[in-house]
């Protein structure tokens, strides 16, 4: 549960403290902006503004510059996400071994668009272009977990372990 | 373990080497391919099914890891290989499989016709 | 009831009934009647004057068994779980098995770069060592000077297996010659193209090759520090990777001062954040420098002016895995294999619509139909080839006609497709080929950086012409538009992506015109992929009104009285077919 309860932390405004702990080791390093985002979301399961501020102070960088960087990179996420991504194989091999069916199969079960979080913040759908393991098309990962050679019926009685 | 010279890489490669025949002579081998394809097909699983097997029958095996072996087609494959013998690669094998492939194969000597993608000359 | 084991004896033998008798009252002893099965078998018999036993659900044959061993396979097999070893019955006959080297599938292959992927555990470098691992390096770094190392990976011809192909020795030489003293060396490990999975099982099954090569690399241009740029998805090759630089620092074969040779190494991971683009190496460079990955104009070339200003070399995780090789077994047996102009071996990832899908390695020039056909086993469920995608994204569509063409990069590229990464999506007649260029249009149109016009704009206005085709809403004069917004995006975009996103749609228009005329003149979608030119209908003689397509549609558009034919509502149907997936009785069609 950790990504919800430290939601509920910063919908309060303040900056908590591990992620000054975080950029404490990032300071004055070359190239220290992205990985010190992918740490920080790591940590909180996306990237809330107060954070952002916090990362362009201690980096001594513009605001718009961090900004410009999060949301141009498919990793990095403003808004809270479930605690349970979903990401589905949208690649060629997946694309022409079904994954368009699976796709509709989930998005109907859980009444979700691509890139939305079910209201119970369980599950985030996010179609990915690849997750290169083709040879098991159709793929979906659930957080870190890989499932191949998918059915519709098999995800979503994939999806109901992670329940 | 440091490695300071061409001369330790030499020797350290001999000895590795010599482990590894000795190994292959007295040891029976059994690996699991584990890349995130055979992960995605359940290799983690069997994996796990087979250390269970070693401990639960007290087998005097040697359980290993490896990559991809290209037949993705066929994953999860689980490669045996008996001392003496040539090394056989099994396909499609499901955890459930798992006491049944390794008592037929290693203790029955019996290659388990339904699973078998190919023997390789050891 | 369930029994947890059954024991089979054999009857044929004159103290057969003695033995069931004495595992009956040893079971009973131990409260394990309703727990185990002793059943006698006329069926279990071999040539021998032996009593057999066989305990099930293992299968487990013992031969010779005498009741006073009942006591011992009771106490070890059935409560303790092991094997009663003296009594085992093992008599081996792998007569029956295939052998590796008769199976089509390894037999065209040449796997060098894959030499050790299968074979070793990726994650011990005692193992890497052991089959030859850090020997290249070792001759390197002891004998060989820079000049030479380059001059022998040029002599064995080793061109860049990420993409364009550009000779390997000559982009290290334009490194090495710049007097700049700080040099980068990077790995691409972006491995992005929709389709492709080579360098994903490099880095898990081998990754010291890779960390060989760089090493290599590094001592040649003359850099101290390198960088292995990697796709975030890829959360097992990132690990495997982490520990074996990890493995290969404790060894001292990375850091300060490897083999005594006074030459020191530092590689460290950089985790790409997704972005298609950072595959192209100058925005590859940008990312690393924690900027937005976007690409800009060369030259100056990286070699001159790359990461943080400084020369930098770049080259993809295959092609580092080659240099090992070359340089432990010299230019001239790499240059032995492959064709005139394209030297060695290629790995290609076999995905898609093909009955073994798979990681496979075979030497440049063989054919397309070899690698489809005999490695790959032809097309799933013997249905007709249509066409292979070969290059990703970046790549194009070859259809049935080619199957001959050697594979290398300039047979690839006059033919309109690319070597790319090395990915081969296998399509056959179920695939729609307007679909197949509208799904790689949205692809490329998605991961355009959007800095300069012609891609940005380009790929929008050809995926909307796509689509209108797709949906039966284009024109002829549509086509010739399509035609001319790819040509202007190949030849005027800053970077590769814009350059090569038009190939898929190029590609297709030169070998499946007729396809997307249908599509556009007569409405129809002979593949049955397109939903807007597509319906279905059920067939009222056939339809016994059993309501399980009712069940299954998810806008509730089939109507109808049980047992009686029912209807399909064109307007509610968004033609998802599960309806003819769940019907028995064949009624629903598709036209």
């Amino acid at each position: 549960m950790k990504a919800v309860e430290k939601t509920a932390v910063l919908t309060s405004g303040t900056v908590p403290k591990e992620s000054l702990e975080i950029l404490q080791k990032y300071k004055g390093g070359k190239g220290a902006l992205i990985p010190a985002l992918q740490e920080l979301q790591a940590n909180f399961g996306y990237l809330p503004e107060p954070v952002l501020e916090e990362v362009a102070k201690h980096l001594n960088l513009p605001l718009s510059k961090v900004y410009g960087v999060a949301t141009f990179y498919a990793q990095f996420h403003l808004s809270p996400r479930g605690l349970y991504v979903i990401r589905l194989c949208t690649g060629t091999a997946c694309h022409v071994r079904g994954s368009g069916a699976i796709m509709q199969k989930i998005r109907s079960e859980l009444g979700l668009k691509p890139g939305e979080t079910t209201a119970d913040g369980r599950f985030t759908l996010e179609p990915v272009a690849c997750l290169g393991a083709c040879g098991q098309a159709p793929v979906m990962m659930v957080n870190d977990d890989t499932h191949g050679r998918l059915t519709p019926e098999m995800a979503l009685s994939v999806l109901e372990s992670y329940k | 373990m440091r490695v300071n010279s061409v001369d330790d890489l030499n020797k350290l490669k001999e000895r590795l080497q010599k482990e590894h025949q000795l190994k292959e002579q007295t040891d029976t081998i059994v690996t699991v391919g584990m890349s995130t394809c055979g992960i995605a097909a359940g290799a983690r699983k069997v994996y796990e099914a087979i250390l269970k097997e070693v401990e639960k029958r007290n087998l005097n095996i040697i359980v290993k890891k490896t990559g991809c072996i290209g037949l993705c087609e066929q994953e999860v494959l689980v490669e045996v290989a008996c001392p003496g013998r040539q090394k056989i690669l099994y396909g499609k094998v499901k955890p459930e499989d798992v006491p049944k492939l390794l008592s037929e194969h290693i203790v029955n000597g019996n290659v388990s016709a339904e699973l078998v993608v190919v023997g390789k000359a050891s | 009831m369930l029994y947890r084991n059954h024991i089979l004896i054999s009857s044929h033998t004159a103290d057969a009934a003695a033995i069931k008798e004495r595992f009956e009252r040893e079971l009973a002893a131990r409260k394990l009647s309703g727990a185990v099965k002793v059943i006698s078998s006329p069926d279990l018999i071999d040539d021998s004057e032996e009593t057999l036993v066989v305990v099930y659900p293992e299968g487990t044959f013992y031969r010779g068994v005498k009741a006073d061993d009942v006591p011992h396979i009771v106490e070890e097999h059935l409560i303790k779980g092991r094997f009663v070893k003296e009594l085992l019955r093992c008599e081996y006959d792998d007569s029956t098995v295939p052998s590796l080297d008769r199976l089509d599938f390894f037999r065209k292959q040449q796997r060098l770069v894959l030499r050790r992927c299968g074979s070793i555990d990726p994650e011990d470098i005692n193992d890497y060592i052991r089959t030859d691992g850090y020997q290249a390096l070792a001759k390197v770094l002891t004998a060989m000077t820079p000049a030479e190392v380059i001059a022998e990976v040029k002599k064995a011809g080793l061109r860049g297996r990420g993409g364009a192909g550009f000779l390997t020795g000559l982009k290290w030489e334009f490194c090495a010659r710049e007097p700049e003293k700080v040099k980068y060396l990077i790995c691409n490990a972006d491995e992005g193209d929709p389709g492709a999975f080579m360098d994903r099982s490099l880095l898990e099954g081998d990754p010291h090759s890779i960390i060989e090569g760089m090493t290599i690399a590094a001592y040649a241009i003359g850099a101290s520090q390198g960088y292995i740029y990697i796709r975030a998805e890829y959360p097992l090759a990132v690990r495997r990777l982490k520990n074996a630089i990890a493995q290969a620092e404790e060894y001292g074969l990375l850091g300060e001062n490897i083999f005594g040779s006074g030459f020191s190494f530092k590689l460290l991971i950089k985790e790409g954040a997704g972005a298609f683009v950072c595959g192209e190496e100058t925005a590859l460079m940008a990312s690393i420098e924690g900027n937005r990955g976007m690409p800009r104009p060369r030259p100056p070339f990286p070699a001159q002016k790359g990461l943080w200003g400084k020369p930098t070399n770049i080259n993809n995780v295959e092609t580092y895995s080659n240099v090992p090789l070359i340089l432990l077994k010299g230019a001239d047996f790499y240059s032995s294999i492959g064709t005139e102009k394209s030297k060695g071996t290629k790995v290609f990832a076999l995905a898609g619509r093909i009955k073994n899908t798979g990681l496979v390695e075979v030497p440049m020039g063989i054919t397309l139909r070899e690698i489809i056909e005999d490695i790959g086993g032809g097309v799933q469920d013997n249905r007709k080839f249509k066409a292979v995608q070969i290059g990703g994204p970046s790549g194009g569509c070859l259809p049935r006609s080619h199957l001959d063409l050697p594979v290398d990069y300039d047979s690839l590229s006059q033919a309109g497709a690319i070597m790319g990464s090395g990915g081969l999506v296998v399509m056959d007649e179920t695939t729609c080929i307007v679909d197949v260029a509208k799904f790689f249009l949205k692809f490329t149109t998605a991961e355009s950086c959007g800095k300069c016009v012609p891609c940005r704009e380009g790929t929008t206005r050809m995926l909307e012409i796509l689509e209108a085709i797709t949906r039966g809403q284009a024109t002829l004069h549509d086509l010739e538009v399509l035609e001319r917004l790819a040509r202007v995006c190949k030849n005027t975009a800053l970077c590769g992506l814009g350059q090569t996103a038009p190939n898929p749609v190029l590609s297709t228009l030169r070998y499946f015109r007729e396809e997307y005329e249908e599509h556009i003149l007569q409405h129809k979608c002979r593949a049955g992929v397109c939903s807007d030119l597509i319906q279905y209908q059920i067939v009222a003689e056939r339809c016994v009104g059993c309501q399980a397509c009712v069940r299954v549609c998810p806008t509730g558009a089939i109507r109808g009285e049980k047992k009686a034919p029912h209807k399909i509502e064109v307007l509610d149907c968004i033609k998802c077919g599960a309806c003819m997936e769940k019907c028995r009785f064949d009624a629903i069609i598709r036209s």
